[in-house]
């Protein structure tokens, strides 16, 4: 099971109060991980990554057990606190707005 | 009895606020979407249930919410509720926020250059949608205009969204140039005599007309001067910030420049100015009497450099002569210490006997009066700053 925490925004969009879990196929990567929440989520599908190119929005931020994991590659597999869920994927806005 | 519904954008959530026809006593619902900055929400004339609402971040991006029922439950149209959330080959459905430029060989154009602040080429990237314009006929097909500028429509409620490429790909874009706000496509108007004709307008490129349902475009900005750019009497590259039309007049079009308020009465071939006695020309909103076609409502702007209401007065100006001699209107408005702005779509007219006018402010504030501008009361104050308003009349 992996546990990702999403910004505030996404949570009230995705209708969910706390952090998600997903169930993820194979390798626990960026990009494994972010297809099961779009898949379970479909409503956040643009909102983490452009709906064309597939890359990270520019604002967003990816880290885990206190790595900053947003310039790796996406199939980089994740730290193995992430993988058997001790450690949450946070997705994070990169910068604080008003 | 009839009954009024105001739907107002902010920089943080969208609100609704009702009435019955008398428009003394209202209720406001919201926020929704809190947080998020709704550009604008707008329902279909067909079925006015039916609404439409951009709303957008900076972080994450565009989404477009519908509901069914007036406003009470929402939905990504992408994502219908009751339907699968994933397509056969498990690919997850949310293709309702997807504007992609139409580069297609078949359908598209390429992808260009726009001029950027600087004087460079840039890309076209989209960035969200400003406005959208239900059909007059089908409640499921609906306009948008987005940043940077391009016109998108979708004939299934939403769901899917198809640039009408002709408009950005016509030949004119490299001069093109975003303006304070970005290179939006921020006016949206469709001719109810004519469903193959359709008049925008962009910051800043101008006004745009097409007759073949947006096949092919045609810049209409003969006439407008604007001493801000290299050649005042360019074909394109004006700051138009708003249009607007009567539609028992469609040849008719107003429109609030930058600077300067201008009129057509052939469909955008000839403008000519009529900011007459106005004390300021510049501004954002312009629009018409319901049932009157000659008279018109502008808020003057103290000018480019200080986006705020004159002599710290609020005042709506109107003209019962299409223009050139304007009257102050006052009545309920803040007169002494008033710094707002109001935004190119936060005008609305409704179509009650009595027409009702709408505007809302920089400050929060949404005014309406319900006897076409005579005497005006806030309906809400303290709102966050209003991007947009809309109004519908309920049977």
């Amino acid at each position: 099971m992996i546990r990702v925490t999403l910004p505030y925004h996404l949570r009230t969009l995705a209708r969910v109060d706390d952090e998600v879990t997903l169930d993820v196929q194979g390798e626990v990567t960026l990009r494994s991980v972010l297809d099961a929440l779009e898949t379970q989520y479909p409503m956040l599908r643009g909102t983490i990554r452009d709906h064309v190119t597939g890359e990270r929005r520019p604002f967003l931020r990816f880290f885990a057990c206190e790595e900053d994991l947003s310039h790796q590659s996406p199939d980089t597999p994740l730290p193995d606190a992430v993988a058997n869920g001790t450690e949450p994927l946070v997705v994070l806005g990169a910068i604080a707005g008003g | 009895m009839s009954g009024v519904r105001v739907l107002a954008g902010t920089r943080k959530g969208a609100f609704i606020l009702s009435s019955d026809a008398k428009r003394e006593k209202w209720d406001v619902s919201g926020p929704h979407f809190a947080g998020w900055e709704i550009y604008h929400a707008k329902g279909s004339p067909v079925d006015p249930d039916r609404l439409y609402v951009s709303q957008s971040s900076g972080w994450f991006g565009q989404i477009i919410q519908r509901s069914d029922d007036g406003g009470k439950t929402w939905f990504q149209p992408g994502t219908p509720p009751g339907e699968p959330t994933t397509t056969p080959e498990g690919m997850p459905k949310a293709e309702s926020n997807k504007f992609v430029y139409d580069t297609s060989a078949e359908t598209g154009a390429p992808l260009t250059t726009h001029q950027f602040y600087d004087g460079t080429q840039k890309p076209w990237e989209f960035k969200r949608v400003w406005h959208l314009e239900p059909s007059l006929s089908d409640p499921d097909t609906v306009y948008a205009g987005v940043e940077d500028a391009a016109l998108f429509r979708s004939t299934d409620g939403g769901k899917t969204w198809h640039e009408l490429s002709g408009l950005r790909g016509h030949g004119t874009g490299p001069s093109w140039q975003p303006g304070a706000g970005g290179m939006c496509l921020h006016s949206v108007i469709l001719d109810p005599s004519d469903p193959a004709r359709i008049f925008i307008a962009i910051s800043a490129a101008g006004a745009f007309r097409t007759d073949d349902g947006g096949k092919t475009w045609k810049p209409i900005n003969r006439g407008l001067h604007s001493l801000y750019i290299p050649n005042p009497t360019a074909e394109v590259g004006h700051c138009v910030h708003h249009i607007a039309m009567n539609p028992s007049r469609p040849n008719v079009l107003f429109m609030q420049k930058h600077w300067d308020v201008l009129r057509t009465d052939d469909a955008g071939e000839n403008w000519h100015e009529i900011s007459g006695n106005l004390p300021t020309d510049f501004g954002f909103v312009i629009d018409v009497h319901a049932h009157e076609p000659e008279t018109i409502y502008v808020v003057p702007i103290k000018s480019d450099g200080e986006h705020y209401v004159a002599d710290g007065k609020l005042r709506v100006y109107r003209s019962r002569t299409g223009g050139n001699e304007w009257e102050a209107l006052t009545n309920g408005l803040p007169q002494s210490n008033c710094y707002v702005n109001v935004l190119r779509d936060a005008m609305a007219v409704d179509s009650l006997d009595s027409c009702g006018i709408y505007f809302g402010t920089s400050g929060g504030q949404v005014y309406a009066s319900a006897d076409a501008g005579d005497n005006w009361a806030p309906i809400v104050r303290d709102l966050p700053p209003v991007l947009s308003v809309e109004v519908q009349v309920l049977k």
